[in-house]
């Protein structure tokens, strides 16, 4: 049996968790980087979601109290500050929206940390491959396949050097480091394909390959390392409302069976994802969604 | 003395205006309606309504108050039980509880109890000037300092936390979603619930004392064991049953094809009816299958109507006679110009080159024997494909509990289908200290069964707490509506 003084001492740390959930989160922007011209980093302040948070899962965001609520990945979580880190590209209106949110206001609506946890375990030799933003969702998956055991090969692609994000922290993170560029402006001129096809067919022995990124390049990576039987696993984001099992909206076929990304993910394995049928459903609403654009882009002059 | 057999009639929109919009379908009765109607009770003795009600409201004290026109003090009677009246007025199935156990209905037509308590509640909302009636503060202040985490603000939350906050506990409800209210704001549409009547009695169970922190989802922003560990004694489980079933036939995720709980969350909750202002999208439909015909199926049909859909049907494999909602929404949608097709069951989405939803092949279908349900099997008759013309299907053919706690919670016994076990004594799980109750127990019910669930819980996480920290247990407080529960009172 524990003394009592250890007791008490437990009680009053413990208690604290109940003082924190009761008081929620503020959801303040402790920190707004720009990491390029479209790429906007949030430190929120969130300690209940920082608790748990681990690699691979993601937050339900709402930028305003007419928002849309889409599903963005956890890039780091700091237990000790309480802080949670969410990075996103402007791409319509709802980040947009996000993006107008200064360092010191607060995010009205932060639900996580959702989905089902990266399977992270000593594989042996990992590819890690992060295109766009993607990036800054391959980190914290990077650093628990590194902190695992596994040698870390890291492949990051974009179309231009200026959205190449976060070099230095994965370069880190990582046993090697590849980019690639589609114009050639840094790195290799190419797609991240490349280096990956040349790694196989070099007789490396690569035993894992994990791929976030634009659903074109996932897939892409997926056909590669098809024909080569090397397990690669994908972080899919198909449209999504609620995040925790309750609408559907994110289904997915993956290996014939229906499967609900926000619960069964965000991980799937991508030789058995029905790319097809994805590529469609996130198109469901794209009319709707570039009259919203545009809408928003006239509010922002 | 002779009674009027027939009760007063419910104001309503008309069918060709009310599709238009999202204002309340039912408008409520006048302060001389519900008079009338209140002086219809036969004040009997025994009470046989009350049995009929899972909160056991005294509803022929209501009643009587009301038919003297003390709407203010029948309304303090009823919140004396039930803490949502507002709510359970406009959405209880009164013709299966309260009211299909008056006396009135054995000749005539029975009381209409549910429209009373509507007005009543209206009437207080309007008259108390924003104070909540009868409340003195906490019972027993001293209880404070003891924790109940509530997981989800839906009606059995609600209940729990209304209940243990007038008992004088903390209490924090934790709600996943970004807004209150659970099904009763994502699945119930607002014109059936207004959203202000929502936001009312919400802020009623607020004023209570107890706090509602949003965007919580227990089982992965914290566990219940974290809960329990982290300084709650006790924990109230009332997820509800959100996860949608679906049809698994082929086709079923062409663009096009929705769960009744996309549907409703997207116009409900979202608001996307009036994209783009709010920022949730939905695409207009123009020929919509409902499939299924529950309550859930009837409020897909009446908000796709409302959203400016051409033909809307419902598609249902059983007949008439086995829809399992209420006869009050049926007759609504019907009246709104929903088409049934019964009998009917599809086996196949079919869709276009680019994966949009175009058609529907169907069986017509008979009825067999009787299943476990009790009702007749339907059974395909060989043969009988045909197609139906859809660009949207709304999947509505029930919901199950979210696996979310269950899957978290270790040691916390459910059933087949995944419905949390429960002392139906106390509301306790297999956990101590651990209670549930509504939907995640029940699966797919009724608002006011969640109720009364959260009621015999309330006293069951008290006695827990009392027991746990040796506290007296007082004497007077249950007394009054458990001498009303035998409806023996002489």
């Amino acid at each position: 049996m524990k003394p009592d003084t250890h007791d008490c001492a437990l009680t009053a740390a413990e208690r604290s968790l109940r003082e924190i959930v009761e008081a929620g989160a503020t959801n303040k922007v402790l920190r707004k980087e720009k990491l390029s011209d479209t790429i906007v980093l949030f430190e929120l302040d969130n300690p209940l979601i920082a608790r748990n948070a681990v690699a691979g899962q993601f937050v339900v965001v709402r930028p305003n109290t007419l928002g849309e609520r889409i599903p963005l990945t956890i890039s780091d979580a700091d237990k000790v500050r309480g802080t949670i880190t969410i990075i996103f590209q402007v791409v319509g209106r709802t980040t947009m929206e996000l993006a107008r949110i200064k360092e010191g206001e607060c995010v009205p609506d932060v639900c996580g940390p959702l989905g089902t946890p990266s399977e992270i375990e000593n594989y042996g030799t990992a590819i890690c491959v992060g295109g766009g933003v993607g990036i800054a969702f391959l980190r914290p998956i990077t650093k628990a396949l590194k902190e695992a055991g596994n040698e870390v090969i890291t492949i990051l692609g974009a179309r231009e050097k200026s959205l190449l994000i976060l070099e230095n922290e994965m370069r880190e993170l990582s046993d090697e480091l590849i980019l690639t560029t589609d114009d050639g402006s840094y790195g290799i001129k190419g797609v991240v394909t490349g280096p990956i096809k040349e790694m196989l067919d070099s007789g490396r022995k690569i035993d894992y390959i994990f791929a976030i990124g634009p659903m074109p390049m996932m897939r892409a990576v997926a056909e590669t390392t098809r024909p080569y039987g090397v397990k690669t696993v994908v972080s899919l984001d198909p449209i999504m409302i609620n995040g925790t099992g309750m609408c559907g909206g994110c289904r997915v076929t993956v290996g014939g069976q229906t499967k609900f990304t926000c619960v069964d993910g965000p991980d799937f394995d991508g030789h058995e994802v029905d790319w097809d049928e994805l590529k469609i459903r996130k198109a469901y609403y794209f009319a709707e969604e570039q009259a919203a654009k545009e809408m928003a882009a006239k509010e922002e002059n | 003395m002779s009674r009027i057999k027939e009760r007063q009639p419910m104001p309503q929109q008309p069918a060709e205006e009310r599709i238009k919009n999202f204002l309340e379908v039912a408008l409520g009765y006048s302060e001389e309606q519900a008079l009338a109607e209140a002086q219809r009770c036969l004040s009997c003795k025994k009470k046989p309504c009350v049995e009929g009600c899972p909160v056991m409201v005294d509803i022929p004290e209501f009643v009587a108050l009301a038919a003297e026109g003390k709407f203010l003090e029948a309304a303090a009677s009823l919140k004396k039980n039930n803490s949502l009246p507002a709510i359970c007025g406009r959405v209880c199935p009164q013709e299966e509880q309260c009211e299909k156990f008056c006396l009135l209905g054995k000749t005539g037509q029975p009381v209409a109890i549910g429209r009373i308590e509507r007005f009543v509640a209206d009437y207080e909302a309007l008259h108390s000037n924003g104070n909540i009636g009868e409340y003195e503060g906490p019972k027993d202040p001293m209880l404070a300092k003891y924790g109940v985490a509530v997981v989800g603000s839906g009606p059995a939350g609600l209940t729990v936390a209304g209940d243990l906050a007038k008992m004088g506990y903390s209490v924090t409800i934790f709600e996943a979603l970004h807004d209150t209210g659970g099904v009763l704001r994502y699945g119930i549409p607002e014109f059936r619930l207004p959203r202000n009547i929502l936001n009312r009695e919400i802020e009623y169970v607020q004023s209570l004392g107890a706090k509602i922190v949003k965007n919580v989802v227990i089982g992965k922003t914290v566990t219940i064991d974290e809960l329990l560990s982290g300084g709650f004694d006790a924990v109230f489980v009332a997820t509800g049953a959100g996860a949608p079933q679906m049809m698994n036939i082929p086709g079923e995720n062409l663009n096009g094809v929705l769960s009744g709980n996309e549907w409703l969350t997207r116009i409900n909750l979202m608001r996307a009816f009036r994209f783009p202002e709010y920022g949730t999208p939905l695409k207009k439909p123009k020929k919509v299958a409902v499939i299924g015909a529950g309550n859930t199926a009837m409020d897909c049909t009446r908000t796709a109507l409302r959203v400016g859909a051409e033909e809307v049907a419902i598609v249902y494999r059983r007949s008439r006679a086995e829809m399992p909602a209420r006869a009050e929404e049926i007759e609504n949608a019907e009246h709104e110009g929903v088409k049934f097709h019964l009998l009917t069951n599809p086996i196949r989405f079919i869709g276009d080159d680019k994966g949009w939803l175009v058609s529907m092949e169907c069986l017509k279908m008979e009825l067999g024997e009787p299943d476990d349900s009790g009702r007749r099997r339907p059974v395909p008759i060989p043969g009988s494909e045909f197609i139906m013309e859809v660009d949207t299907a709304i999947i509505a053919i029930g919901q199950t509990p979210n696996p979310l706690i269950r899957t978290t919670t270790e040691g916390l016994k459910t059933t087949r289908w995944g419905g949390i076990v429960i002392d139906e004594a106390t509301g306790m799980t297999s956990i101590p200290g651990v209670f549930a109750g509504g939907d995640a127990v029940t699966g797919a019910a009724t608002v006011i069964t969640a109720m009364g669930a959260g009621k015999i819980a309330a006293k069951g996480i008290d006695k827990y707490i009392r027991e746990k920290y040796g506290l007296p247990v007082p004497s007077e407080e249950p007394v009054q509506e458990e001498s009303k529960g035998n409806g023996q009172n002489p």
